[in-house]
């Protein structure tokens, strides 16, 4: 076990962990976050995806180590029911989830991709989120409501 | 908060002037909660499906669980409705087996259809019986009282719903014959309410089954065999147990497990357990699973349709067509893979689950660990989207093994490869088609044989594999245990020929583990079907939409296809198209139409596609759909399970099968076993006929089962190729061209 110190959501997060333990576990074991979500472990789907120093990273292939004093920003970090972020809100404006699953991915991908290109068109949309899957079929909101985000802008 | 053991009707009753348990059952709440098991509820009694408490605040009791498809909303909006409260004071607890009556399995897109009725009916009995008591109180016939906003009034004098039921208003019998609200009256179904579960998905604070954590408890992971019927020879944990956190290793026949005190310690162990398992081949080779399904032994042999002389006019016919249409084995594929916590204790067991059928599985569950199901609780919390029987509920026998083996609350989270590996699996599917024409272009005779798995009657669900591997046996796929769903429905053509034949032959075995997989049978048979009639129509040298109106004798049906086509553009010729494009890349167009069940729901598409004819690449650029499902309750959520079923089937049928070979599934990850992503999405053109004087049938499924046909039409549009076995890879339209 090692120590490590995080900055989540902008709070200081002081943890001891094995060095090679996913960043997801620690998020969600040991800090309690519910955003990032466990999907295939692989760094296939996209589900855990965190923003990490202004990177969409997956957090289920990301060993805390490599994460030690960096910033962390989980889907919790960008807004909440009571105050969603514009792209959270442009979500449930679009009622762009069905299980909601991946969601968190698709989020946290537009929101460093948005913060890089905030005027992207429909197909830089789609190539944006091509490595995260939906298997309920909400592709064409999804893009919408990223879509709908970046006019809000 | 300390909630004793038992907890009888009486004493909820006198918490709070109703039979009221929380809303949301997650988190401490829900740990307290859990520990009371109580006395069955009486649902001949309306309290028992619903409660109304002190604030006036509606809980609905709903043995039917949100899975993802907006039914949480829609069952509101009915209940709201149907009771005269405002939308906002519903809440509906799902799927607990102690609370809520046991209404079937959440399938078949029949939660609005047949629970949600039965919601409606519980509603209107209890807007009945405190109309009748305010009348009675206020000395005034029911029809002089407005009802409304949960109170009932005469003039100035105010009766509150909360006031009623604390007379006991809802203490009257569940009448199935109550009169409910006619078209008209609704004021809330048929709104595209927003759904209440979004804000909090995509904001992090949703609990879903993966995120629930109980006191005290461990982390499990199953070690599986290396042979799908492989028997254990030999184990060694002696790496696992040097492992961080690691707790122990439980072994029960075949079934291996370990535990430990961390989730990545859990992963860990599972990975450092050494076990031998005995060898086994005995799947049949994937390029011959079709042939291997016609070659299984029949156990029943059923006729869902004979009229005339099918068999005697195609012997004799002058022009007949003869098809075969392949539909591989699929996966589920939710992308969260299965989750369950069980807290098994020697005389009852307390257990979290996001099984679609929670009382079918508290009574596996019961049988499994030697219990009677009323010591076994299974509470609901909503996972990944299911879309069928997946790994859920065996998640939850793992976990309910593991957790009788230690004496703890153990959480079991399956990893990637279990869900692809191991959930149940969508059977292989073969169908045989022969079909003759008159000289006028009339079908004349048709004749329809597949063979699905045996199914075993009554309320029989899938096999749990933690049972067979703790049995040591997973001879899962046998006549005695089989159910992947009502697959023969839709093997009967929508149509009306002179003579028909449709046989389903249902087989004793199946290479795996079957179950129902969204719209079962239904998609395959009508896959069949539909390709066939165009291939007759092209035949014909018709139109295929002009070609199966002269053949349907339903209105209903004909306005379908007629507001589908409209919206189209449809240009009537035959088909294939005479002017596809020039280049590499060619388009066409191709129909489908289900009247799903036979029994329900219209569903009409078209499909724009185009296809490269040297890559063989196949996109489908356009859906246009024309659905009618009567009473639409939400329609904006129709639209949304119309586009998920499109592009989930759309994937189904261009890139998706399981791949395996003698031994197992060898598709156990996104890289072998891929699906749609964004690029490959059509556009969807939607038109809903809503029909509120009538019934509100399912959607989400029929939409399913006309994809497959579309496209497949709209290959041989645009080429001249038919494509009858799926899923249709370039290197499968490459072949189908190069055979022009």
């Amino acid at each position: 076990m090692k120590s490590f110190v995080l900055d989540v959501n902008g709070h200081t997060r002081s943890l001891k962990a094995e060095p090679e333990t996913p960043l997801l576990y620690v998020l969600r074991d040991q800090l309690g976050l519910k955003g990032p979500r466990f999907g295939c472990g692989l760094g296939q789907c996209g589900a855990c995806t965190v923003i990490i120093e202004g990177t969409a990273t997956r957090s289920c292939i990301t060993p805390v180590s490599t994460v030690h004093e960096k910033a962390v920003t989980t889907l919790e970090g960008l807004g909440s029911s009571r105050r969603p972020h514009r792209i959270q809100q442009a979500f449930i404006d679009s009622q762009a989830a069905q299980c909601g699953y991946c969601i968190n991915g698709m989020i946290m991908t537009a929101k460093a991709f948005l913060d890089k290109n905030p005027r992207p068109t429909e197909d830089d949309v789609r190539r944006a989120l091509a490595r995260n899957l939906c298997r309920c079929g909400t592709h064409p909101r999804i893009v919408d409501a990223v879509m709908h985000a970046a006019k809000g802008a | 908060m300390s909630v004793p053991f038992a907890v009888t009707r009486r004493q909820f009753l006198q918490t709070g002037g109703a039979l009221v348990v929380g809303f949301s059952l997650a988190g401490s709440i829900g740990e307290a909660l859990g520990q009371t098991v109580g006395a069955p509820k009486n649902f001949k009694l309306v309290d028992a499906w619903l409660a109304i408490d002190a604030n006036g605040r509606v809980t609905v009791y709903s043995g039917h669980v949100e899975l993802g498809t907006g039914v949480e909303t829609a069952l509101t909006q009915m209940v709201a409705d149907e009771l005269d409260v405002p939308f906002a004071s519903v809440g509906i607890v799902q799927g607990d087996t102690l609370l809520t009556p046991d209404q079937g399995p959440t399938w078949g897109s029949l939660t609005i259809q047949v629970a949600g009725l039965q919601l409606r009916k519980a509603a209107a009995c209890a807007r009945r019986a405190m109309l009748a008591l305010a009348s009675a109180q206020l000395g005034a016939a029911p029809g002089d009282l407005q009802v409304a906003n949960g109170a009932i009034s005469r003039g100035r004098t105010r009766l509150t719903y909360a006031a009623l039921t604390r007379r006991r208003a809802l203490e009257v019998p569940f009448d199935e014959k109550v009169e409910l609200k006619k078209a008209g009256a609704f004021r809330i179904v048929g709104k595209s309410i927003p759904r209440v579960d979004i804000p909090a998905k995509v904001t992090g604070e949703f609990t879903y089954m993966q995120d629930f954590k109980v006191r005290g408890m461990l982390h499990g992971r199953v070690v599986r065999p290396t042979a799908m019927k492989g028997t254990l020879e030999s184990i060694d944990d002696s790496a696992a147990r040097k492992i961080p956190g690691f707790f122990t290793t439980v072994v029960k026949g075949n079934f291996v497990g370990v535990v430990a005190r961390t989730e990545w310690g859990a992963i860990k162990a599972m990975e450092a357990v050494e076990c031998r398992w005995s060898d086994w081949s005995g799947l049949p080779p994937m390029d011959q699973v079709y042939e291997t399904v016609k070659k299984t032994a029949v156990k029943q042999t059923i006729t869902p349709m004979k009229e005339g002389d099918a068999a005697g006019v195609l012997a004799s016919a002058a022009k007949r067509i003869d098809a075969t249409y392949e539909y591989p084995v699929q996966t589920h594929g939710s992308i969260g893979p299965s989750c369950s916590i069980a807290d098994v204790r020697h005389d009852r067991a307390l257990i979290w689950s996001a099984s679609q059928s929670t009382h079918w599985t508290q009574r596996q569950i019961a049988k499994m660990l030697g219990m009677n199901a009323e010591q076994v609780r299974i509470i609901y919390l909503e996972g990944a989207g299911c879309y069928g029987r997946n790994g859920h509920e065996d998640a939850t026998a793992d976990a309910a093994i593991l957790s009788q083996a230690i004496g703890r609350p153990v959480r079991v989270q399956w990893m990637r490869q279990d869900e692809h590996g191991w959930d149940p699996k969508a059977p292989p599917y073969v169908a045989d088609l022969q079909g003759a024409l008159d000289a006028t272009g009339n079908v004349l005779a048709w004749n329809f044989v597949t063979w699905l798995p045996f199914r075993i009657g009554g309320a029989v669900d899938v096999p749990l594999l933690a049972q067979d591997l703790v049995q040591g046996d997973v001879a899962i796929q046998t006549a005695d245990n089989m159910n992947a769903g009502t697959m023969e429905s839709d093997a009967k053509p929508p149509y009306t020929f002179p003579n028909v034949l449709s046989t389903v032959h249902k087989v004793a075995t199946t290479p795996f583990r079957p179950s129902w997989l969204r719209s079962p049978g239904r998609m395959q048979n009508t896959y069949a079907n539909e390709c066939f009639m165009d291939e007759l129509a092209a035949a014909a040298g018709a139109d295929p939409v002009a070609f199966r109106l002269k053949h349907l004798q339903d209105t209903r049906g004909t306005e379908c296809i007629d507001a589908c086509i409209k919206a189209a553009g449809w240009q009537t010729r035959p088909s294939p198209n005479k002017q596809p494009g020039t280049g590499d890349v060619v388009t066409g167009r191709g129909f489908s139409y289900v009247f799903y069940d036979n029994a329900r729901t219209y569903v009409s598409a078209v499909c724009d596609v185009e296809v490269n004819r040297k890559s063989g690449h196949v996109r489908a650029t356009r859906f246009v759909v024309a659905h009618d499902c009567g009473l639409i309750v939400n329609p904006d959520g129709v639209k949304a399970q119309i586009e998920g079923g499109i592009i989930q089937t759309l994937s189904r049928t261009l890139i998706e099968e399981v791949k395996w070979d003698g031994s197992r599934v060898t598709s156990v990850d996104w890289a072998s076993y891929p699906i749609l992503a964004f690029d490959a999405v059509p556009k969807i053109e939607i038109t809903l006929i809503d029909r509120p004087e009538k019934p509100a049938w399912g959607a989400g499924e029929p939409i399913c089962s006309v994809v497959p046909s579309a496209l497949s039409n709209a290959i041989f549009d645009a080429t001249g190729a038919r494509m009858r076995t799926a899923p249709y890879t370039p290197v499968r339209v490459q072949a189908a061209l190069a055979r022009l």
